[in-house]
């Protein structure tokens, strides 16, 4: 089933999905491996699996942070793949990998999409790849049935929108506001207006990333997008109380 | 490959999507500017009146004299305002930016010359002014730390990945994808997306379409050669324009040797087997990385030397034999920064004093009747704490340790 479908599928049971996210080898594979099954033992829709890359132009300080010490700790695109492999058969929801371009690009594109189908990963999140530089990658995930996720911006016009949108599927990640990951974002009516448009521009489901920590941010949510990501909160959560407290986070941000 | 924003197969905008209409806008003035003939001449008027221009082309005889060959011209980016070719560019986007109706302007530096030039801009054009700049650099150039505060810029220290160059520029698009109404990010070389190699290398070509006219008139005839340090390959784009169209004329660029191409610890892209095709901040070219594409640290002496990519434009110029490149090692180049001061009274920063090295190890080849141009990218004399640092000078040491006693007595 198409990536896109299962999520539809899935949201016609809950009120909102929520998609997680976490760096590949930060602050272990240990500890990735914990994480997730913490998360996926307490609801989580869809992972998200950040291959650290030395240069994260579009993450805040926390993610930087966490992609520098992956990398320095030793932590190579091949043991992102062969942890991925693990995952995805152990299982049943749909992981993603979100990375930097340079990571394909350098692994050789064709061969990484290829790899990446072979072990269950479902689609792609590059923040640095516009579909004015990526239209191989599109053809390959399109030949490959992997999604290509497409990001909305609130900078993001109508018109750019629906082109974006005609190149995605699986979902829209949709930024709640400008600038990097991590800091807290204000849902105000212009954020609502920014939703709509949207909701108007794509049949897609719609995720919403950015500065999303808490059960009251999940509600705001709830009924207006279609997943929620939560990605430095738990970041910060392992960091600060360790892995075994993302279980009861997750479980308490619906419901 | 004739798409926008590709120089043979490098270049390209890879940028995240909150910046797409930014671009869009940046494209569009930058566009209408250069198709106005009264944009360039606003600009070079305005660089006649306040940074010196046109620079000189200064022969240097004693020099041509001691290597017994080729006359060697010396093209004085160093009498630029600010004392390096920096302005050129600052100067050109601070117009672009009174036309966007900005009011801030954010950049990275590494010596700290582009910081200190883009500080300058802002405070003649009331610009707000934030400048990112990797820790490690602060302490290297803290002087030019003085002179940005003094012209009422913030100077954000950058903690992060190597505190060098590379992370000063992702901390400025980090700052630029939230603030990107207010604010225009000035990069300061012919790196990153498009159009900003193409632009930069645009204000910057006004070095080479003066050195062109210069050398004809000084020596009748085109040079030989023309060297030019490069880093990110502003100054060297520059020269170069002027004589991109005589194949005659042999282009040189000069990267940073370091402590040798064989030590690893260079940051020799395209004179080195060590670099790669990649792609990041914003552009694709050859990155010093690893196998996985993480970019890899990079030394120099020189702290504007010190970068892993290196402009598409130059990439491609490369790649096409029309610039042939060469490293000058840590030690040749305070050698050559030694002698050119000696000889001629001219003191080059540690960046320019890399192409001095190359042309003095090919003077000698020429005849008299052949006449080469080395761009003096910036002047020395401003970073004289890491100059005297670089030499181990003692009676300069001696000097620091009193000043310092007698701060800390206070």
């Amino acid at each position: 089933m198409q990536l896109a479908e299962q999520i539809r599928q899935a949201r016609n049971k809950k009120d909102i999905l929520l998609m997680t996210h976490l760096v590949l080898g930060y602050p272990s594979f240990a500890v990735n491996r914990e994480v997730i099954h913490q998360m996926v033992g307490n609801g989580v829709d869809v992972i998200e699996l950040q291959i650290p890359f030395s240069e994260p132009m579009a993450d805040g300080p926390m993610i930087i942070k966490a992609n520098q010490e992956a990398i320095a700790s030793g932590t190579k695109v091949a043991d992102c793949l062969a942890f991925a492999a693990e995952m995805a058969a152990q299982y049943d929801i749909p992981f993603l990998f979100m990375t930097y371009y340079n990571i394909l690009f350098k692994y050789g594109l064709k061969s990484f999409l290829t790899k990446a189908k072979e072990i269950g990963i479902r689609g792609f999140i590059v923040p640095d790849l516009p579909p004015e530089e990526g239209e191989e990658y599109l053809r390959l995930t399109k030949e490959l049935d992997l999604a290509p996720i497409q990001i909305f911006a609130p900078t993001s016009t109508e018109a750019r929108m629906r082109t974006l949108a005609e190149h995605g599927a699986g979902f829209i990640y949709c930024v709640a506001r400008r600038g990097v990951t991590g800091s807290k974002t204000e849902f105000d009516a212009s954020f609502d207006a920014y939703l709509a448009r949207c909701r108007k521009a794509t049949d897609l489901p719609l995720a919403v990333g950015f500065g999303i920590s808490s059960r009251a941010d999940v509600q705001i949510l709830t009924g207006k997008a279609d997943l929620a990501v939560i990605g430095t909160a738990t970041i910060r959560l392992v960091e600060e109380k360790g892995p075994e407290a993302v279980g009861p986070f997750i479980a308490g941000l619906r419901g | 490959m004739n798409k926008p924003g590709y120089f043979g197969q490098w270049g390209g905008a890879y940028i995240p999507e909150v910046l797409y209409e930014t671009f869009q806008e940046l494209k569009e003035v930058y566009t209408k500017a250069k198709a106005d003939p009264t944009f360039w001449q606003e600009y070079v008027d305005l660089m006649g009146s306040y940074s010196c221009r046109p620079t000189p082309l200064t022969l240097a005889d004693n020099l041509s004299r001691h290597f017994g060959g080729a006359q060697i011209f010396i093209k004085r980016e160093d009498l630029n305002h600010t004392g390096a070719h920096k302005a050129n560019n600052v100067m050109g986007q601070g117009l672009l930016v009174k036309r966007m109706g900005k009011t801030r302007v954010i950049a990275e530096t590494g010596a700290g010359q582009h910081g200190v030039a883009c500080a300058t801009m802002a405070a003649k054009f009331g610009f707000a002014c934030t400048i990112y700049m990797g820790e490690e650099d602060m302490h290297r150039q803290r002087p030019n730390v003085f002179w940005m505060e003094k012209l009422g810029a913030t100077v954000v220290p950058v903690t992060t990945g190597s505190r060098t160059l590379k992370d000063a520029i992702n901390e400025a698009f980090r700052d630029w994808v939230s603030n990107m109404d207010t604010t225009h990010y000035v990069m300061g070389t012919v790196c990153g997306p498009h159009p900003f190699p193409e632009m930069v290398a645009w204000f910057q070509s006004i070095i080479g379409l003066e050195a062109r006219k210069q050398i004809l008139a000084a020596h009748g005839k085109l040079p030989a050669r023309v060297y030019a340090c490069v880093g990110g390959g502003s100054n060297a784009m520059g020269i170069f324009q002027g004589f991109l169209g005589d194949p005659e004329v042999e282009l040189i660029g000069v990267e940073a040797g370091g402590k040798g191409l064989d030590t690893g610890q260079h940051a020799a892209r395209l004179a080195s087997k060590d670099a790669s095709p990649g792609v990041a901040q914003g552009y694709k070219t050859m990155f010093l990385q690893d196998s996985d594409g993480q970019m890899r640290d990079t030394h120099s002496v020189a702290a504007g030397l010190d970068y892993i990519g290196v402009s598409p434009l130059l990439t491609d110029l490369w790649e096409k034999k029309r610039v042939r490149f060469s490293a000058a090692t840590d030690q040749e180049v305070m050698a050559a920064l030694d002698l050119t001061i000696k000889k001629e009274g001219i003191i080059p920063a540690l960046e320019s004093s890399h192409a001095f090295v190359q042309a003095f190890k090919e003077a000698g080849e020429l005849s008299r009747d052949q006449a080469i141009i080395i761009n003096q990218s910036g002047r020395g004399d401003k970073d004289i704490f890491t100059i005297a640092h670089a030499f181990d000078d003692p009676s300069w040491k001696e000097f620091i340790r009193k000043k310092g006693e007698e701060y800390a007595a206070r």
